[in-house]
């Protein structure tokens, strides 16, 4: 990942997008942002890897690393899942829809 | 919070670490303890009060007793264990194989070594789980384990890289299905996986039965 960095995502201090995978994105139900949905990351085998709570504008994110992912999302105004595929270090986006 | 309170745990991650701090009540002798099944996310997904109101609880004295190592496994056991007990090593499959050495999102604790101990059947503990945190039935669970090569006759210790998941397929095979003997091997893999002149296997584990 080069060029100036991503002001949409909000990273720990220091953290160098040379060497993580950033996989992030936002869960979202009719084009609206989904507040407080259990995000959880399954690997390319479809094992359970973390969950996180999506933040108030919907977003998570997970550091990972490079390969096949899943994120599917739980939440009051339905469930959905996207697949994403991270080739290398930087960020990795994914939108999730609910219904 | 006193020796004989009722306390209920709860958390995230299907009740990952809630599992822990339940069994780690129990091996200091904590009698009445319980694991809020689907832990918080159940919880909201029902649609369930939460409140930001911070308990006041009066300070008093809380004596824990000695350690109940019977649900305690420490690292010779292990190595006994091979090709004796159930060893159930409940990580990824990429971590039984050798693949990586511990989840991606988790780099911290690490092994000098990767793969798993030898004759230890590969049953990642979330297989526990329903995708809203709670426990599987108990037939299911039985089944579960069983058609992995779980054998209910024998004795049981289960582990997975620092002893915390393995604590959530403790209280599946312990509290929920009643096996006698299960113990959590808390060192795990970042112990195991750092020995020298202990056995290891790498590779996926063979398929059993048909």
């Amino acid at each position: 990942m080069c060029g100036a960095p991503d002001q949409a995502v909000a990273l720990p201090p220091g953290t160098d997008l040379t060497k993580e995978t950033v996989l992030t994105g936002r869960v979202i139900a009719g084009g609206e942002p989904v507040s407080g949905a259990f995000v959880r990351l399954l690997d390319g085998t479809g094992e359970f890897t973390a969950e996180v709570v999506a933040s108030p504008a919907g977003q998570f994110r997970f550091f990972a690393a490079p390969g096949t992912w899943t994120v599917r999302a739980l939440s009051r105004a339905g469930n959905g899942q996207a697949e994403l595929t991270a080739a290398g270090p930087g960020i990795h986006r994914a939108e999730i829809a609910v219904a | 919070m006193k020796g004989d309170d009722t306390v209920v745990l709860y958390g995230g991650n299907n009740n990952w670490f809630a599992a822990y701090a339940y069994w780690q009540f129990k091996l200091y002798g904590h009698a009445d303890v319980k694991l809020l099944d689907g832990g918080r996310k159940k919880w909201e997904l029902d649609g369930r009060t939460l409140t930001t109101d911070v308990p006041e609880r009066a300070a008093t004295t809380y004596t824990a007793k000695d350690p109940d190592v019977s649900i305690r496994a420490f690292r010779d056991e292990v190595v006994d264990a091979i090709g004796n007990k159930n060893l159930v090593d409940v990580r990824s499959p990429d971590e039984f194989s050798g693949k990586i050495l511990a989840p991606a999102h988790l780099p911290q604790e690490q092994s000098q070594r990767p793969g798993h101990v030898p004759s230890a059947i590969n049953i990642p503990w979330s297989k526990a789980a329903n995708e809203d945190g709670t426990f599987k039935s108990d037939e299911d669970l039985a089944k579960l384990y069983a058609e992995e090569g779980y054998d209910a006759d024998k004795a049981t210790i289960a582990y997975c890289r620092i002893g915390e998941r393995s604590s959530h397929t403790w209280v599946v095979l312990h509290e929920l299905l009643g096996y006698g003997d299960v113990k959590n091997y808390d060192g795990s893999w970042t112990e195991y996986g750092s020995l020298i002149g202990v056995p290891i296997e790498l590779g996926a584990p063979a398929k059993q039965g048909s």
